[in-house]
């Protein structure tokens, strides 16, 4: 019995540990989407460049993968915003019969960037080995008597602790500054942001940087506690879009949500189905918000007032 | 009957091309270029005239493949009853996932393709008792010889043909364009738009499940990696069409056959051979840029063009 909810507990924890992590990739996601109204199918492969970036850092000049997140974002920040201007902003003047024309876009420069990294770096699986990688909490260090036992990997909780704290940087920044407020009024409405004096050109080329550094962040939080190889990012950008329906198109408070549903939904998965059947847990998941919550958790939150 | 003269000619003219006695690598490349020409059509029917752009063929496709693989590994029948087999099973799958897609609008349909052929990869390759996983299926090829395929699959592209052209010239055909034009206003005028995108998405993966039975046929080998593969077969047939010319009745052959002669020809490079799925990135991220119709679609501009340049010159 006890055996049962120790299992239990320890695969919640994981899970809300890896759901904060994926919250991060989704609120990059769920900005994009918001302000260029058009789903980043290069996001996992944005993060696989910074997971790189960060790996060459350690292998290469023995720089700690947290300190990384001073390096890899803003160079990701400039790449993303690289991006928008040279591609995707031609893309959106081009008259064509299909809808999708940036979707599709996306998924050329993900194939690019995947392929490129491959010739680059070969289809290894690589990780970068921090000295404390291993080193954990353990519950009955802090209480001796308890009758469950968990664990804590200590670059779990310090990835999970620094993506709060970025999520929190976010929030101030979109809440608090003048770019922020104008990145907000965009997404909101583009055509009243025009006419209020918002440069909506320069915006969109600022959310992408943003979005692209965002997963940035999450790459150098994965790196110490996750393996590396040119083809993970499609994996990462299913990840970021599933978090984002759950979440509700747009909405940021609803990807952090989503990212912590999904999170713990994928580690049960892992526990009482079997490891390779993880993504296939996050497929249900993606139809069940489809079916019966088109809008994600941000439309519940809304008829509820818990949002405004 | 002066509708039909141009298909006679080029059917008559393709299945006379073996008469050549052409070597069989040539029909090899002829072979892949009319089953991606299949696939193609299928793709544009559901994207160009639906205008619902789908990142999942490859669910379709495999799903085709499979059935002509997995019939033969476990009921011992011959793979070519895989036809009979995956039309049912694709189109059962088609239906349900447009009924729960197809209600929405926006992303939801371009993320759920994108999603269904990757679950479908990871599923094959976890249920190793019933589909043998990444090992993948072998099956013993009927012929050695490249020409009873070569006709198999004309006729299948034939059919694929006259299907798409009688839907696109039907009433069907202009409900398909008018959704994709406007979907508020074709639903004033009437149209069920749930419906007629679930019949588009329907009858496309039908015939994409086609040409995946017919892969299974002509390679004797498949494996989830590969059938399943977002960018040599989902990708590749997006490119299929837009290289060729998006919501034409030609364009996915002329598609077809210039991916499937570059895609050989970068592959016979040396050093950037490997590469070549980063050559087709770039060469999707140019022809999205510059030619967002296709060849055949924006025919009337490149020829503009050319003009102008060659009166300047």
């Amino acid at each position: 019995m006890w055996v049962q909810a120790e299992v239990f507990l320890q695969t919640l924890v994981a899970g809300i540990l890896l759901g904060g992590l994926y919250a991060l990739i989704g609120i990059g996601m769920t900005l994009i989407l918001g302000v260029m109204k058009i789903i980043n199918l290069t996001h996992g492969q944005l993060m696989m460049v910074a997971m790189y970036i960060a790996f060459w850092l350690f292998t290469l000049f023995g720089i700690d993968p947290y300190v990384s997140l001073f390096i890899a974002p803003p160079l990701m920040f400039a790449f993303g915003m690289l991006i928008q201007k040279a591609l995707v902003n031609p893309v959106l003047r081009v008259e064509s019969i299909l809808p999708h024309n940036q979707v599709i876009l996306t998924v050329g420069i993900g194939l690019v960037l995947q392929n490129v990294a491959t010739i680059l770096f070969t289809s290894d699986y690589r990780s970068t080995p921090v000295d404390y990688a291993s080193t954990a909490f353990y519950l009955s260090d802090l209480w001796a008597g308890t009758p469950v036992e968990i664990s804590l990997s200590l670059p779990w909780a310090v990835s999970f602790l620094l993506s709060v704290v970025i999520t929190v940087l976010l929030w101030f920044f979109l809440a608090h500054t003048d770019t922020g407020k104008s990145i907000r009024a965009t997404a909101q409405d583009k055509d009243a942001a025009l006419i209020m004096g918002v440069n909506v050109g320069l915006m969109r080329v600022i959310t992408f940087g943003l979005g692209s550094a965002l997963v940035a962040c999450a790459g150098c939080l994965f790196i110490p506690i996750y393996y590396l190889f040119p083809a993970l990012g499609s994996q990462f950008t299913l990840i970021a879009f599933v978090i984002t329906i759950l979440g509700g198109l747009g909405s940021t408070l609803g990807a952090i949500l989503g990212g912590l549903i999904l999170g713990v939904f994928e580690s049960m998965t892992a526990t009482y189905v079997g490891m390779g059947w993880a993504p296939v847990g996050r497929f249900v998941i993606f139809v069940a918000a489809l079916v019966f919550l088109p809008g994600g958790v941000a439309s519940l939150l809304k008829t509820r007032k818990l949002s405004k | 009957m002066k509708n039909n003269l141009v298909p006679l000619v080029v059917l008559a003219a393709l299945a006379g091309l073996p008469l050549l006695g052409l070597n069989s690598y040539v029909m090899h490349i002829l072979i892949l270029s009319i089953m991606w020409t299949l696939a193609g059509m299928a793709w544009n029917l559901l994207g160009g005239y639906c205008g619902q752009v789908s990142f999942g063929h490859a669910a379709f496709f495999g799903m085709g493949a499979y059935s002509a693989g997995l019939i033969h590994l476990h009921l011992g029948l011959s793979p070519w009853w895989g036809f009979l087999v995956s039309l049912p099973l694709v189109a059962l799958v088609a239906l349900a996932m447009g009924s729960v897609v197809l209600r929405l609008r926006g992303p939801y349909f371009v993320l759920a393709t994108l999603a269904i052929g990757e679950v479908l990869r990871i599923t094959c390759e976890n249920l190793t008792d019933f589909t043998k996983g990444t090992l993948g299926i072998m099956i013993t090829r009927t012929w050695v010889e490249k020409t009873q395929y070569y006709y198999i699959i004309l006729g299948l592209a034939l059919l694929g043909f006259v299907v798409c052209r009688a839907i696109v010239h039907s009433r069907w055909g202009y409900y398909f364009v008018a959704i994709r034009e406007d979907q508020d206003a074709a639903e004033s005028m009437g149209i069920d738009t749930t419906r007629y995108k679930t019949i588009a998405l329907t009858v496309s993966a039908m015939l994409t499940g086609l040409a995946g039975a017919f892969y299974t046929n002509y390679m004797g080998y498949i494996d989830p990696g590969v059938v399943f593969s977002l960018g040599e077969i989902s990708i590749l047939i997006i490119m299929v069409v837009m290289v060729g010319g998006v919501a034409t009745e030609w364009g996915p052959a002329l598609g077809a056959g210039i991916m499937v002669i570059l895609a050989e020809y970068i592959r016979s490079l040396p050093l950037i051979g490997v590469a070549y799925q980063t050559m087709f990135g770039v060469l999707l991220i140019v022809i999205i840029i510059y030619l967002p119709n296709g060849l055949v679609g924006d025919w009337p501009v490149l020829r503009r063009k050319l003009l102008r340049r060659g009166a300047t010159a």
